[in-house]
């Protein structure tokens, strides 16, 4: 209990505090998002040849201003202050309209692959 | 304390754009066990942290509920990241240990090199149905980093592998939070752990 209250000012703390619009109404009423390829640590990149879309939400546009460099789905939620479930449905959005690209390789595999774990494991050794 | 390091106004800071490929490691444990703390000693970023809000799944859980019309739970997820190499980024997850939670981030699960369950000797029993589930009800490879807070009793680790019921396998690995040679290690070893588990270059499982 103690944990959650803590968790809950934080929460005020950093912004995060319940915004008066349900983030349902951002997504068009979807809790889903339209392909199910993005993951919190997608990396994602905006297309800069092609232009914003002129129907796009205040939320979408956000979105694509943040992706200007490579950026994970969760850094970019984060940064907008959005859950990442929205963020997620948003990002599907963007990418079946070709404004948004996955940058990260799709996962082949349920599990990281032998060379990728070696890459990792050797990153950490030099850290 | 832990949970209140995160800085959410941080600038924006991209992954290089050599950078094709992204993985990533579950930090889970209880409430101040150090997760924040351990992500924030190895990332190049200070930790970010998003937020999700539960609702049904909490009904009948969460003791607040309905006492003044309450009905959703906000539960947080801080976060780092660390350029392993020119072309691969590894992102850190710290989630509370119930599995519930960590359901919470579609997909957050899917495709991780695995968890790693960060102990608190404190509060061994915070930690029976995290590593619970993950011997019954995942395939993924885990360890277990007992974070040693200054005050807290010193164990060796086989009582605690003992206490906590751990297959022979498992690796236990002790470690301070606030150290990135420690919390570096802590990750080397659940790596290790997870590769002994792919031994073809295209591992299905």
């Amino acid at each position: 209990m103690a944990d959650y209250a803590d968790d809950r000012r934080n929460v005020e703390r950093s912004g995060f505090a319940d915004h008066p619009v349900r983030p349902y109404v951002w997504t068009s009423g979807r809790a889903h998002p339209s392909r199910n390829t993005i993951r919190p640590e997608t990396l994602l990149v905006v297309d800069p040849d092609v232009p914003f879309p002129v129907s796009s939400t205040r939320q979408q546009r956000e979105l694509l201003d943040m992706c200007r460099g490579v950026l994970s789905l969760a850094e970019a939620a984060a940064h907008l202050n959005l859950p990442v479930s929205l963020v997620l449905v948003l990002a599907s959005d963007l990418v079946d309209s070709g404004h948004l690209s996955i940058r990260s390789a799709l996962p082949q595999f349920a599990r990281p692959d032998r060379d990728l774990l070696e890459k990792v494991l050797n990153g950490l050794r030099k850290l | 304390m832990a949970s209140a390091n995160s800085e959410q106004d941080a600038p924006v800071r991209y992954v290089s754009p050599t950078v094709a490929q992204s993985v990533k490691i579950l930090v889970v444990g209880a409430f101040g066990v150090g997760k924040t703390t351990m992500i924030g000693s190895v990332s190049e970023i200070p930790p970010l942290r998003t937020e999700e809000t539960m609702t049904t799944a909490g009904v009948g859980i969460d003791p607040a509920a309905g006492v003044d019309g309450k009905t959703t739970t906000t539960v947080a997820m801080d976060f780092g990241r660390i350029t392993v190499s020119s072309d691969v980024v590894l992102y850190l997850f710290g989630t509370p240990g119930q599995r519930r939670f960590w359901d919470l981030w579609e997909g957050l699960a899917e495709g991780a090199v695995g968890v790693l369950v960060l102990v608190d000797t404190r509060r061994l029993e915070d930690s029976f149905e995290v590593l619970d589930q993950l011997e019954l009800r995942t395939s993924m490879p885990f360890a277990v980093a007992v974070n040693e807070f200054p005050n807290a009793p010193r164990h060796g680790a086989e009582p605690l592998r003992e206490a906590l019921d751990l297959l022979p396998d498992t690796p236990i690995v002790m470690c301070d939070a606030r150290s990135r040679d420690s919390a570096a290690r802590a990750l080397i070893t659940l790596v290790e752990h997870a590769l002994k588990y792919t031994n073809s270059p295209k591992a299905f499982t």
